[in-house]
């Protein structure tokens, strides 16, 4: 499997290129995350945007031990991001869509279960 | 409108009988299931032997006497499960169930006919089991156990959905699904596991449900359903966790009060049962402890199956509640309905005995006196299917519906296979759509009820990475729904199945007809008029979707 290497540590990743060990996640993880290739077509760059959405899916994660909904997503985002925020948007900042890019960049496991 | 051929042919050529005892030699991607990570069989709560170890389809790392093991644990399930071993020797290759299986249909592969799946092991079987295989091997169709078989056995395994729409049509009833569960747990003791069903075992294992999700985030997750409900109906609702002293326990496969559109029939659970304590004072409670009705431990082996199932009848003796009602789920029904009184004892309490005497919902709630859960398709093991009950509701004039507040949904229904050919519940869906809603359409016969097509993607084949099987195992089900598409403009495709609800807007979407996807306890929601808190059924708005209601023009 796959490896990320930040800061000369080498941290593991998946076939899809989730980390492993959510615990082993930092803000240059995040970024290092981001500018992967080999897992989304086009790096990403952080904004302010983006970090807000990171750090709401930590937070819920750590508090609940998952991410979050799409639809709590979309909410929160209205509240701290921007108030008229969909789908789309989100889709603007994470290509491939919160899971993919979203929760990956965050850290966060794959969902399971029947979602 | 395009033209459709009247039927389509798919030409094959095919192997040679001898071609088919050799291992296949690429492993398709796209097709190929993860193997489990140490972090998923080799936790705290689901252990499985040689979980320790990290390994991939390239380096299967076996423990050195795989071969002893496997054959093993080959024989003690010849031994204890006469099924098993009656399926090893029965086949007469007719031939019958080999176009049955979506997946054959969708892949072409000849080795994903239920008899092709079955003789994957079946030639195993013969080769140490058997005095021809032992002595003419290979022209007694027996084949040696190598490393490059158990790859393909769990290649084939992890292609099989284990819907039974192939044993069906077996003149001899063998089946595929039950050869393969077994299959799946003899490679199970020699260390091989599927990742995307161990995770969701060993977190319901871990949290009570599949997600992983903690308490807390299940009752936000819930209150924040409820407020979406006071902006449709206008009235404060309000739902019980974990009240002891319920008369009902409710449990939902996780997804319904996490993914949508599974979403949108939690909404319509919590309408009917605050109409239902209102109107007739039954109270309904969800638990945090067992928050998933569905059970990936079905999939997997009959010891992860019992660790799951275990939780539910433990939290309903411990709430003391009478019986317990059952959401929108496929494989919970086979796992609720014909293994969980096999796996554990049930619930010791006084109120659950004393009802079971004579289960008749009056002793609970005087107005709803008349109905009796005796002889329904899923009271057996005291659990009532939410539409069952419903069903019963609506027969029993015990709650008010206006149909017209579905108008502009035209609707189908796709049985799960679980639900269908695993519990026999083909009618009381219907019946409770025909009285929910004005435009509902069957798909063609021979692909609903007890001959329903998979939705490709149960049976733990829901991974993100075998996706391309996904797609294709979904055609045959894609095209009957084209079809009622077509033919009576169809919007919404309805299914009570937390695992259909996920994979069909991929599939929609991958096969091109636009429609929705939802579960009838939505319809229900959205007909049901909260009578006891005074609405009038001209009175909402809105549907449970947000959309404003008003006729077809207005939404198209």
């Amino acid at each position: 499997m796959p490896d990320l290497e930040v800061k000369g540590k080498k941290l593991r990743l998946d076939e899809d290129g989730f980390l492993q060990d959510w615990e082993e996640w930092d803000e240059e993880v995040a970024e290092a995350l981001a500018k992967d290739t080999r897992f989304s077509p086009q790096p990403i760059e952080l904004t302010e945007e983006h970090w807000k959405i990171i750090k709401y899916l930590r937070d819920y994660f750590i508090k609940y031990g998952v991410a979050p909904p799409v639809r709590m997503l979309v909410k929160q985002c209205k509240k701290e991001v921007k108030p008229d925020c969909n789908l789309q948007y989100i889709y603007k900042l994470f290509p491939q869509g919160p899971a993919k890019d979203a929760c990956r960049i965050a850290g966060l496991p794959k969902p399971t279960g029947c979602v | 409108m395009e033209e459709m051929p009247e039927k389509i042919e798919i030409r094959q050529r095919f192997p040679e009988w001898r071609e088919m005892l050799k291992p296949v030699k690429e492993l398709e991607e796209g097709r190929t299931s993860y193997l489990s990570t140490p972090k998923q069989v080799d936790s705290e709560f689901f252990k499985m032997p040689f979980g320790d170890v990290e390994r991939d389809l390239h380096d299967l790392k076996l423990p050195e006497n795989w071969k002893e093991l496997f054959l093993e644990a080959m024989k003690d399930t010849l031994e204890k499960n006469r099924a098993f071993k009656l399926f090893m020797d029965i086949c007469v290759r007719c031939g019958a169930c080999a176009d049955k299986c979506h997946y054959y249909i969708g892949t072409g592969d000849p080795k994903n006919m239920p008899v092709g799946r079955a003789e994957l092991i079946r030639s195993v079987y013969r080769r140490y089991f058997t005095p021809s295989g032992k002595i003419f091997g290979e022209w007694a169709g027996a084949r040696e156990l190598t490393e490059d078989v158990v790859k393909e056995l769990y290649y084939y395994a992890y292609q099989c959905s284990l819907c039974r729409r192939c044993s069906l049509f077996c003149p001899y009833g063998i089946d595929t699904a039950e050869i393969v569960w077994w299959l799946r747990r003899i490679l199970s003791r020699i260390g091989l596991n599927q990742r995307f069903m161990t995770i969701s075992i060993e977190a319901s294992a871990r949290t009570g449900n599949h997600l992983g999700l903690l308490p807390g985030g299940m009752v936000g997750a819930i209150q924040q359903g409820l407020e979406e409900l006071k902006d449709v109906t206008g009235f404060d609702l309000h739902t019980y966790i974990n009240k002891k002293g319920a008369d009902v326990l409710f449990v939902a496969p996780s997804a319904d009060y996490f993914a949508t559109p599974h979403w949108f029939v939690m909404l319509g659970y919590l309408l009917l049962f605050n109409e239902l304590e209102e109107k007739y004072g039954l109270t309904i409670t969800w638990s945090t402890y067992a928050s998933e009705g569905g059970n990936f431990g079905t999939f997997h082996s009959y010891e992860a199956a019992q660790l799951l199932n275990s939780k539910i009848y433990k939290e309903a003796e411990r709430l003391g509640v009478s019986f317990i009602i059952g959401g929108e789920c496929g494989h919970m029904w086979r796992d609720k309905h014909q293994f969980i009184n096999t796996m554990n004892n049930p619930p010791k309490n006084e109120e659950w005995k004393k009802f079971w005497e004579n289960p008749d919902l009056g002793e609970l709630a005087e107005g709803l006196r008349g109905i009796r859960f005796d002889s329904y398709a899923s009271g057996e093991h005291g659990w009532i299917h939410i539409l069952e009950f419903t069903a019963a509701l609506i027969e029993h004039n015990k709650i008010t519906i206006d149909k017209s507040r579905n108008d502009h949904w035209t609707a189908t229904y796709h049985d799960p296979c679980n639900v269908a050919r695993g519990m026999g519940m083909v009618e009381e869906p219907r019946y409770v759509l025909r009285n929910v809603m004005n435009k509902f359409y069957d798909m063609p016969e021979h692909t609903i009820k007890d001959k329903t097509y998979c939705c490709g993607a149960g049976g733990g084949m829901l991974a993100d990475e075998i996706m391309d099987l996904r797609m294709r195992g979904v055609m045959p089900r894609m095209m009957a729904v084209r079809h009622v598409y077509k033919k009576y403009g169809v919007n919404i495709l309805l299914t009570p199945c937390a695992i259909d609800k996920a994979q069909f807007p991929h599939a929609l979407e991958y096969w091109k007809i636009p429609i929705e996807v939802g579960g009838p306890m939505e319809m229900v929601g959205n007909a049901l008029v909260l009578t006891a808190f005074g609405e009038k059924p001209e009175d909402r708005q809105y549907d449970l979707r947000g959309e404003p209601l008003g006729g077809e023009e207005d939404v198209q």
